[in-house]
């Protein structure tokens, strides 16, 4: 674990932002903790080529970063949503995605009031054409466009997503699939 | 403050851009018209922020607000800004 005002990384070969609420969501969810010391360091690292996960709020933090395209904002329903959400992989050929069929059904929980994904013009088009969607909404609970819940950068080495895969790694939990993620994260090291 | 410094008022609203969907504006919107309050045909909830600067001349002063704006007031995916100086 790493406080956000350290200044340096140590030697690691992967860097999870995890969920919850920085700065109490003050501005824009992640708009502060993007200002944090230690997001300077996360920046060198994805610039030389570093693996990153942002999940919820270290996905806001990341897009608030320009580590990743697009903006997290309030859902259309201005309700917070917690449920188990269906999420189709769109793109199985990330570190994250890579032991799971494309285009499968897989379950993993949501728990955010800002979690519609928004990107227009040009720059929507382009992620769509670098394979920038990892994952995509079944039945889109929060107005996210392209039904959005993850996308990664150009390099494939950053992956934000608004569902929580950490709550899904135990039958008891209801679902496996998060940590079939964490196991393709493994399998690719 | 230093001894060579003034102090600068300024006022910077932020919006939503065109094209991004305003829930909270548009729920206003419809207790506008559900209350009879008058014939509102669209409303957009922003955010004003009234800074206070220090600054060696005017000059200096707008350059950091515009840079404040850009950096972490907006995100340039969603919002947009405009500011002005302010006597009180």
């Amino acid at each position: 674990m790493i406080w956000h005002k350290e200044t340096t990384l140590p030697k690691v070969d992967l860097v999870v932002l995890p969920g919850g609420f920085s700065y109490g969501d003050y501005l824009r969810c992640g708009a502060i903790a993007a200002k944090s010391p230690i997001m300077k360091a996360v920046k060198n690292f994805y610039q030389i080529g570093g693996f990153i996960i942002g999940i919820c709020n270290g996905f806001q933090i990341l897009t608030e970063t320009k580590i990743l395209p697009g903006a997290l904002i309030p859902n259309t329903n201005q309700k917070f949503i917690c449920k188990d959400q269906d999420l189709i992989v769109a793109n199985n050929k990330t570190f994250f995605t890579s032991n799971f069929e494309h285009n499968k059904t897989i379950s993993i929980p949501i728990a955010h009031h800002d979690g519609q994904y928004f990107l227009n013009g040009p720059e929507i088009d382009e992620l769509e054409q670098n394979e920038g969607i990892v994952l995509k909404y079944r039945d889109n609970p929060n107005g996210s466009i392209k039904d959005i819940a993850g996308v990664c950068s150009k390099n494939k080495r950053v992956i934000g997503m608004m569902p929580h895969p950490e709550r899904a790694v135990d039958k008891e939990l209801g679902s496996i699939s998060g940590l079939r993620m964490f196991e393709s994260v493994i399998s690719n090291f | 403050m230093t001894l060579n410094e003034e102090v600068f008022k300024f006022k910077v609203e932020v919006i939503l851009k065109k094209g991004v969907l305003d829930p909270q504006g548009e729920a206003i919107k419809q207790s506008i018209n559900i209350n009879n309050l008058g014939n509102i045909l669209d409303v957009k909830q922003g955010k004003l922020f009234e800074l206070t600067a220090s600054s060696k001349n005017r000059e200096q002063a707008i350059k950091e607000v515009e840079r404040i704006c850009a950096d972490l007031l907006t995100n340039s995916v969603i919002e947009e800004f405009k500011y002005y100086e302010v006597s009180e």
